[in-house]
């Protein structure tokens, strides 16, 4: 990985508008054709999306758009009724949940889904990168540097003081945060982010803001679905519309919410 | 999914300590049985044969729920065929015991039991090899059912079967089994079964020492099960397997293969039902195809629910307690125990949906 990223690097890359697709050899996630189809609806139609190292990207549109789904679909959790799927250059519609996580992508669900008879701390715990497998599960043992880990997540999610209550006792707003925490735990590659900031405060808002903005730091990258525009705009990323299972625009929010198409199915009404 | 969060939530604090202090006592207590047996029968703390044959089974059914806790209870997969494990191990054992038999059978047969010479079988068929051996035996009481879970599991688990429909996959492969073992030319005995044992690793059964060598491999049994489930809930699998109980599908997201995971414990569940079952049989004196019946495992499912499933505690305490129920009932109306079987599940299922365990609780904080 550090390779390609070294071969990248000297390279002045040309600009991305008005430039064919640029090499799949770039890309982390690359979605070509992708449709989905559920009992003859198109929950996804003929999408394309390229994801490059490094990048950070708002992903917006009206509800139904297909933005849950597009995740599902990488995170294989929907498998595309056609198209083509791939990290790097492996096939994510052949792997199952597990194996893609254990590739690097990782995902905040859009309605949190923690583990309630856990406590926060367990459940960050359980995200932390380490050896999956029954046996290693019964052998391990919590490590200093893993605590460490866990105290400064705890520490930058907010939650230090409610480390030992269990999750099913948390606030909305705080199984948010839980959930933005176990997705750093797994330290992955590719961070899929549904809808972080619903029921945040304005100030949390901001903080998530930078966090996205600090994690797509040219090693990882960031996929964030948001409907909250201001967001979208401190995020200050490439911003991809979605409606109705298609791209409709992509570009700088300014561009976007100039663009009239988008205009006119989104941000008109 | 927060109903079934709270009643598998663990008793906390000051419950959880009364709850320990309990089980210790409990243990100890069992552990001087069989002393208190060889008191002269007019004093005042004799222990009858009796109470020790009952007891000693009890302990043997005691291990067998912890197996169905440890697969239900923590990981959710509610199996209503365990009893078929438990019949398995105790196959196992039983194949041992009619070996020992040797001429000592009705026919005087060197080698064949009794029911191969009458069905007019010339030779021992090859699975019955090796069971003249004690550790053979042993470990095939651990690793038949072990591989029976195995497969029925694989298959299972990763077609992602859940829920109702794994416990009535379950519940049919202990109906087919029972089926099958009812045919005399399965080679192990058809309905009667095996019966009449002579002697285990020298030891004449049916004597006071055999009683209490027997039911002190139970209670050692029991205690090492204890505390590998123990070891395992504790453990960072513990809390896989809690997350996956309550939440299988977000876990795969995190990167855990849950087949792998649920397919782990319901194998080492498998085997403890099995241990269970090889423990019983030289107890009880006999084994036969009515141990795979269904309703078994069900009621076996019956005694975790009440004592308080995803408590390991919960799990031997409804053992012990429903079983004493029976017992006591079977001899002062036997034809009532079934509608009590069924009330009592009905009466836990509404108003105690931690079982017993969860009244420890109640003047706890609650969290
Ligand atoms: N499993 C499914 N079966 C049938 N239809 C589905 C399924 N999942 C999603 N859909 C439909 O696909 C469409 C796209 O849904 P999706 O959840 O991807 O939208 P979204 O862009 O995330 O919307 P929102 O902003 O409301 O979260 C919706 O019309 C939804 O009803
Ligand atoms: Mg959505």
């Amino acid at each position: 990985m550090s390779e390609s990223s070294q071969a990248v690097l000297p390279m002045e890359r040309p600009p991305v508008l008005g430039r064919p697709r640029p090499p799949r050899s770039d890309a982390v996630l690359y979605l070509d054709g992708v449709s989905v189809v559920f009992d003859g609806f198109r929950a996804l139609n003929n999408l394309s999306l390229i994801v490059e190292q490094g990048e950070l990207r708002a992903v917006i549109g009206p509800n139904g758009a297909g933005k849950t789904t597009m995740m599902d679909v990488i995170t294989g959790k929907t498998r595309p009724t056609e198209g083509v799927v791939q990290f790097r250059d492996i096939d994510l519609t052949r792997l199952d949940e597990a194996a893609i996580a254990n590739l690097g992508i990782g995902r905040k669900f859009q309605k949190p889904t923690v583990f309630d008879a856990l406590t926060v701390f367990e459940n960050l715990e359980l995200a932390l990168k380490a050896p999956r497998n029954p046996w290693a599960c019964l052998r391990w043992m919590l490590s200093g540097e893993a605590r460490d880990r866990i105290a400064a997540t705890l520490a930058e999610i907010g939650l230090t003081a409610r480390a030992g209550d269990r999750a099913a006792i948390l606030s909305h707003g705080q199984r948010q945060w839980l959930e933005i925490g176990m997705l750093l735990m797994q330290d992955p590659e590719v961070l899929l982010v549904d809808e972080p900031v619903a029921g945040m405060t304005d100030q949390e808002t901001e903080h998530t803001a930078a966090l996205l903005r600090r994690i797509a730091d040219g090693r990882r990258s960031v996929v964030v679905v948001e409907h909250d525009l201001e967001f979208v705009r401190a995020l200050g990323c490439k911003v991809t519309v979605l409606c109705e299972g298609a791209m409709l625009s992509e570009g700088s929010i300014d561009h976007v919410q100039n663009d009239p198409r988008v205009v006119e199915v989104y941000l008109g009404r | 999914m927060s109903a079934t969060t709270l009643a598998a939530a663990p008793p906390a604090g000051r419950a959880r300590v009364t709850l320990r202090l309990v089980l210790a006592g409990a243990i100890l207590l069992l552990a001087l049985l069989p002393a208190l047996n060889r008191l002269p029968a007019d004093a005042a703390l004799h222990v009858s044969d009796f109470t020790i044959a009952v007891t000693g089974k009890w302990i043997t059914y005691a291990i067998l729920a912890l197996s169905i806790d440890l697969a239900w209870g923590y990981a959710g997969i509610l199996s209503l065929g365990h009893g078929a494990f438990f019949a398995l191990g105790g196959y196992a054992i039983g194949m041992h015991l009619m070996r020992l038999i040797g001429p000592r059978g009705v026919y005087g047969h060197p080698v064949l039991p009794d029911f191969m010479v009458f069905l007019g079988w010339p030779e021992l068929p090859w699975y019955w090899w090796g069971f003249q051996h004690f550790p053979f035996a042993l470990l095939m009481a651990l690793f038949v059912p072990g591989l029976l879970a195995l497969v029925v599991g694989w298959l299972a688990f990763r077609s992602r079967i859940t829920g109702v429909y794994l416990s009535i996959l379950t519940q049919a492969m202990t109906y087919a089994l029972m089926l099958a073992f009812f045919r005399n030319d399965m080679g192990f005995g058809g309905n009667n079964g095996f019966t009449d044992f002579k002697e285990l690793l020298g030891m004449p059964l049916n004597t006071g020492n055999a009683r209490a060598v027997l039911f002190y491999a139970s209670l050692a049994a029991l205690l090492g099960c204890l505390w590998l489930c123990a070891r395992i809930t504790a453990s960072k699998l513990g809390r896989v397997l809690v997350a996956i109980r309550d939440a299988e599908s977000r876990i795969r997201f995190l990167g855990y293969d849950v087949t792998q995971h649920k397919l782990f414990v319901f194998v080492l569940s498998a085997m403890m039902a099995g241990l269970a079952g090889a423990l019983y049989v030289p107890q009880v004196g006999i084994i036969n195809p009515g141990e795979f019946s269904p309703g078994n495992s069900i009621e076996a499912v019956v005694w975790v629910a009440v004592g308080g499933r995803g408590t390991l505690a919960g799990a031997l305490l409804g053992a012990f307690s429903v079983n004493a129920l029976k017992t006591w009932l079977t001899t002062v109306a036997p034809e009532f125990w079934l509608f009590v079987l069924g009330g009592i599940f009905v009466a836990v299922t509404l108003f105690l949906p931690r079982g017993l365990v969860g009244l420890l609780d109640r003047r706890g904080t609650g969290r």
